[in-house]
């Protein structure tokens, strides 16, 4: 597979790889794909007290374009609040990356992890805004 | 580290191997005008009879090798239209008596593309499943027959896992239910013995470019007694006894000739040092943890090693092993988007399909570059589990199975 200097670039040296705790209600954990598949994407990322996303780690198993598809999303929301974060297309990541057509679906699963991440982050904050209810 | 040796290593020798120097030379002196340049098919002067000579010659050499007649061997354009000839042309030839084949799942896709084009023509085809070692369990070839089944394809070494089908056991049950055998022995000469004097096979499949002779030449062994006949695919001036016309390939015969030679006169020397070789690979591939071993490790060549890397996808560590040629199972290498078919017909689960590398010795490889490689191979390893969500999940106890995957 002939790929572009950037994919190379982010699997020869992959940017912010590791793992944040799950349980922490600062992070939002997104983790999309199957290995049946052949790719599974593990995104994180950490949330300060005015709703930027202050850190992003990612794990990936998955072919070359997989590994720096998540690599630059990480690279991209940090800084971001978690609407601009969502904001961000799969075409984007597949342009950056110059994609050949048959690994498009590696920049989808990027979009995916992403928005699975968020959800994961809100969904752990409206269980903490009931849990405050209740008490 | 020193490196003396040429990067990227070749460890890709069944899909092709170079042509051996001395098999080049040979061809060349059949091509310029001082060289042996007729058509073997002239008959009214030297030069022809000189190209002649040469064709014979050649016919003699990869008769030699697998213990058949000169007279059985018939020229083709390479295993995948020897497989075609003999597929199709049995199949013609005899569909007065059935319509049934029998086949395996591992097969190469000149095998069962072919049976595929002929079931849209009305035959129809059982396609075995291996055991998990790769190997065809004779009962269940027994079971698969019918008295309408006129012929059965089982390929001698698999491409992908260098197993060896017990072509001796199958073609003594072919003989004894009268039915056609054809072997696609494109991966065996000069790696598993061949002896068709003492194996009941009727059409067997050769090549030359995977035994260190040239790309574009292979060969159909047709039995002679008792005699098996083909329907010809290509018509024309009536080469090759009729079975397959166009003008022959002087140069590429001669190549596969003194390939086939040379692989008769070199064959145990390189298998015992190629073996070697794979030992030394696999011991150092051993102290890796999570590694499967892919197909019968003994019935197998000497050559081939095929192992599934859990928790890593084949495709990256392709890419991580850069300084080494080696091919995947994964789906990401092919075309298909599909993993290997080989692979899930052993029963492997895709994802060890998808973490498969396959690596094949050949007779240029040296101990050198084996130790090179397994440095690289085990530092690869370490880096893509680093960056693996499946492996840290092993780590921490989990059962991937019992995960819920957001399939996409």
């Amino acid at each position: 597979m002939a790929y572009s200097d950037k994919v190379l670039d982010h699997y020869e040296n992959p940017r912010n790889v590791g793992s944040f705790d799950k349980d922490d209600r600062s992070v939002g954990t997104g983790m999309v794909g199957a290995p049946a598949c052949g790719d599974v994407m593990k995104l994180q990322i950490k949330i300060d007290d005015g709703g930027v996303i202050e850190d992003a780690k990612f794990k990936t198993y998955g072919c070359g374009s997989a590994i720096a598809s998540s690599s630059l999303l990480t690279e991209w929301v940090k800084g971001k609040t978690l609407e601009q974060a969502s904001e961000i297309k799969n075409t984007d990541i597949a342009e950056e990356l110059a994609l050949p057509p048959v690994k498009i679906h590696c920049s989808v699963l990027a979009e995916d992890a992403i928005r699975a991440a968020i959800d994961d982050f809100k969904s752990k904050a409206e269980g903490k805004a009931v849990q405050e209810k209740i008490a | 580290m020193m490196i003396s040796m040429k990067l990227p290593i070749y460890l890709d020798y069944s899909a092709t191997t170079p042509v051996d120097a001395r098999v080049a030379e040979a061809m060349m002196e059949c091509l310029t005008v001082d060289g042996n340049y007729g058509n073997p098919a002239s008959r009214s002067h030297s030069f022809g009879w000189g190209a002649e000579k040469a064709v014979e010659d050649a016919r003699k050499n990869v008769a030699a090798l697998i213990n058949a007649n000169p007279k059985e061997i018939i020229w083709t354009s390479g295993a995948t239209e020897s497989d075609n000839l003999a597929i199709k042309g049995a199949a013609h030839f005899y569909q007065k008596n059935g319509k049934h084949i029998i086949t395996c799942k591992t097969e190469h896709k000149a095998v069962l593309d072919t049976c595929r084009q002929l079931e849209r023509e009305g035959f129809e085809v059982t396609y075995l499943a291996p055991r998990s070692s790769g190997l065809i369990d004779l009962n269940d070839l027994r079971a698969a027959i019918r008295d309408d089944t006129i012929l059965m394809s089982i390929m001698h070494v698999n491409n992908e896992i260098g197993v060896i089908q017990d072509i001796k056991a199958i073609g003594e049950i072919a003989r004894e239910h009268k039915i056609v055998f054809h072997v696609d022995a494109a991966q065996s000469p000069g790696k598993a013995e061949i002896d068709l004097q003492d194996m009941n096979i009727d059409l067997m499949s050769l090549s030359a470019h995977k035994v260190y002779g040239p790309k574009g030449i292979g060969a159909l062994y047709v039995r002679r007694k008792p005699r098996v006949r083909i329907e010809a695919q290509i018509h024309g001036g009536g080469h090759e006894r009729g079975m397959r016309s166009g003008t022959l390939a002087t140069h590429q015969i001669v190549g596969m000739g003194e390939a086939f030679r040379i692989a008769k006169e070199e064959m145990a020397e390189d298998n015992e040092r190629i073996l070697m070789l794979r030992n030394r690979l696999l011991n150092g591939l051993k102290e890796i943890d999570e590694i499967y071993i892919n197909g019968d490790l003994e019935q197998r060549i000497p050559g081939n090693l095929n192992i599934s890397f859990n928790f890593i996808e084949g495709e990256s560590l392709i890419m991580a092993l850069k300084d080494i040629a080696v091919s995947s199972g994964s789906a990401c290498t092919s075309a298909s988007l599909e993993p290997s078919y080989v692979l899930r017909a052993l029963g492997r689960d895709d994802e060890l399909a998808h973490s498969s590398i396959r690596f094949t010795i050949g007779r240029f490889t040296t101990a050198e570059e084996i130790d090179y490689a397994t440095q690289l191979i085990q530092s690869a390893v370490v880096k893509l589990r680093d960056l693996s969500p499946l492996w840290e999940m092993h780590k921490e106890g989990i059962d991937l199975k019992t995960v819920e995957w957001a399939a996409h």
